[in-house]
């Protein structure tokens, strides 16, 4: 009957984001009077597991099979729903990812759940089952009730600010049968940025367009990124160009991030570019034209170069 | 090879979205209405793959009427002909089970979309379609060639990308830079009216989900501008005031 959360790692920690769901999923199990079980796959040790408790799961499965080592969304849907099953769990919450969207959209398949994706907000139960969702790429929202028993909640980066308490959740190892269908992808390489914080999973982002005139000068967006702990991203035009690579492009046809800050240094702020970013907390805009669009949307804003303003800033940061 | 491309009609990206009848509906009046980003990337793809001899390219539509001009221009890209589910593509699960519903009496190798629709994002459909197929599907693929039955593809992952092989038949959600968007001749657009579009009643009325109402974002306070000569306040304002750092 548990809420059960579909919680992901990386290099054998949690996500960030996955905390959040597990702390969504257990506030969701408080008001249904049931608890919240995550369901972990892939290589971790079991004191990390049980850090799960802090944000509210009581309990951890923890399938650990070697086949499952490799991120896998149509095996790890598999699991999940064999979790699901298990716990006689009609809530599953994930976190918005490309694993994690690739894992729902196969588990709302298996088990005809409704799946409501972008979720921020907790579920309104005095009416049915109802959510809010963002849709038209951050443009507004939508009130959704969820018709079906079984329901999928995929949520938002920064939905919930989970509150730790002092406890651990007991693990115990999953070991479901699994099918050779899911085994059919052959992953033949894998590039993958290491070190750098992970841009969907960033708090901070700063970000460059054009206006930085060159992949040469990416120096100065890096170091402010660097010295706030924060993640890189770019514009479309930028990306297009190949000065940065896809996975940094955030806006409409990008990646759609919801940080704390963002910083966006040399973008005019094409309606495109802001449906990425418009669910972003604070929004700073540096850029030496004073009418650039991107300033109506923006909580503070410098008119001004970013090659003078950008290192002057990392200065500040680093003086902190 | 048996392309199927599915395509939804959408808001234009730069449409200013607003509700009607007491945030019950989308405002459609006045908007214009295009083939989504996404699916545009793999309806592009496809029209290249189609220069090899052999390989036809079936577009489909959940929709209603009003995307019909959205589903004339992709047989003007190239596509050969079309299907139009005709009902409203208001559920997830519902669009899903009409394309396995003709993909099943098609037996399709390929079947390509956008990673997600731009209007309700869920990328969710590619997903609950393979689920119902047996299929496998990958998304968000970025590049792909076709060798005999085998796909070649990449897909992003986060931070990162993936090349990946897997056997035909597949499901895949596309975008950029899979191919370049192609506008269409004006040779596509004289042969695309006697094209063939055939439209058929949904299969079953099964949603899982329903819409209850809709609301806009509250506006953004207004701007703060700091002189340039006092940019490092900023930094200040951000701990102090907004608090974020």
């Amino acid at each position: 009957m548990s809420v059960l959360i579909f919680a992901e790692l990386d290099e054998g920690k949690l996500k960030g984001s996955s905390k959040e769901a597990i702390y969504y999923g257990s506030k969701v199990a408080e008001s249904l009077g049931t608890a919240a079980t995550a369901i972990v796959i892939g290589q971790a040790d079991d004191a990390e597991l049980a850090t799960a408790g802090r944000f509210g799961a009581a309990k951890v499965l923890h399938a650990a099979d070697s086949k499952l080592t490799e991120a896998n969304g149509m095996a790890y849907a598999s699991v999940v729903a064999a979790a699901a099953e298990q716990e006689g769990s009609t809530v599953v919450v994930v976190a918005k990812s490309s694993l994690g969207d690739a894992m729902a959209a196969r588990l709302a398949g298996k088990l005809r759940a409704g799946l409501a994706a972008n979720v921020v907000d907790l579920p309104n139960l005095s009416n049915g089952f109802r959510v809010k969702r963002s849709i038209y790429t951050g443009k507004a929202f939508a009130e959704t009730e969820l018709t079906a028993d079984k329901k999928i909640l995929a949520i938002k980066k920064n939905t919930i600010t989970p509150e730790e308490k002092e406890a651990t959740a007991s693990v115990e190892a999953f070991s479901p049968a699994l099918n050779d269908s899911d085994f059919v992808l052959k992953v033949t390489n894998t590039e993958k940025a290491t070190g750098d914080v992970l841009l969907p999973e960033a708090d901070l982002v700063v970000s460059a367009g054009r206006g930085l005139k060159g992949p040469e000068n990416w120096g100065i967006v890096e170091d402010l990124a660097k010295a706030l702990g924060a993640a890189t991203a770019c514009s479309k035009p930028v990306s297009d160009l190949d000065w940065r690579p896809h996975h940094e492009h955030v806006g409409q046809t990008g990646i759609k991030i919801s940080p704390n800050l963002y910083i966006a240094a040399g973008i005019s702020g094409a309606i495109q570019h802001l449906a990425g970013v418009n669910s972003s907390k604070v929004i700073v805009v540096i850029n030496k034209d004073p009418e650039a669009p991107f300033f109506k949307s923006a909580d503070y804003g410098i008119v001004g170069d970013v090659f003078d303003i950008l290192p002057r800033l990392t200065k500040a940061v680093n003086a902190l | 090879m048996k392309i199927l491309v599915c395509v939804t009609s959408v808001p234009d990206t730069t449409t200013k979205i607003t509700f009607t009848d007491n945030n019950t509906r989308f405002n459609k009046t006045g908007v214009q209405f295009i083939t989504g980003p996404y699916d545009d990337y793999a309806l592009a793809r496809a029209v290249e793959l189609k220069e090899k001899p052999g390989v036809t390219v079936t577009v489909l539509n959940v929709g209603t009427a009003d995307s019909e001009p959205v589903i004339r221009k992709c047989l003007a890209i190239g596509a050969d002909d079309a299907i139009r589910v005709d009902a409203e593509p208001t559920d997830a699960f519902f669009v899903a089970e009409q394309i396995a519903a003709i993909a099943k009496e098609n037996n399709y190798d390929l079947i390509l979309m956008g990673r997600e629709s731009i209007d309700y994002n869920g990328g969710q459909v590619h997903g609950i379609v393979g689920e119902l197929l047996g299929m496998p599907s990958i998304s968000p693929v970025m590049q792909l060639d076709i060798d005999g039955s085998t796909a070649k593809l990449t897909r992003e992952i986060e931070g990162g990308k993936q090349a990946l092989e897997a056997q035909l038949p597949l499901i895949l959600g596309c975008q950029e830079p899979i191919a370049e968007w192609k506008i269409p001749n004006m040779r596509g657009i004289m042969t695309a009216r006697t094209k063939p579009l055939k439209v058929i009643p949904p299969a079953g009325n099964d949603t899982l989900t329903k819409v209850v109402g809709y609301e806009l974002p509250p506006p953004r306070g207004s701007v703060k501008m700091i002189p340039a000569e006092e940019a490092e306040t900023l930094i200040q304002l951000l701990r102090t005031e907004a608090k974020v750092i």
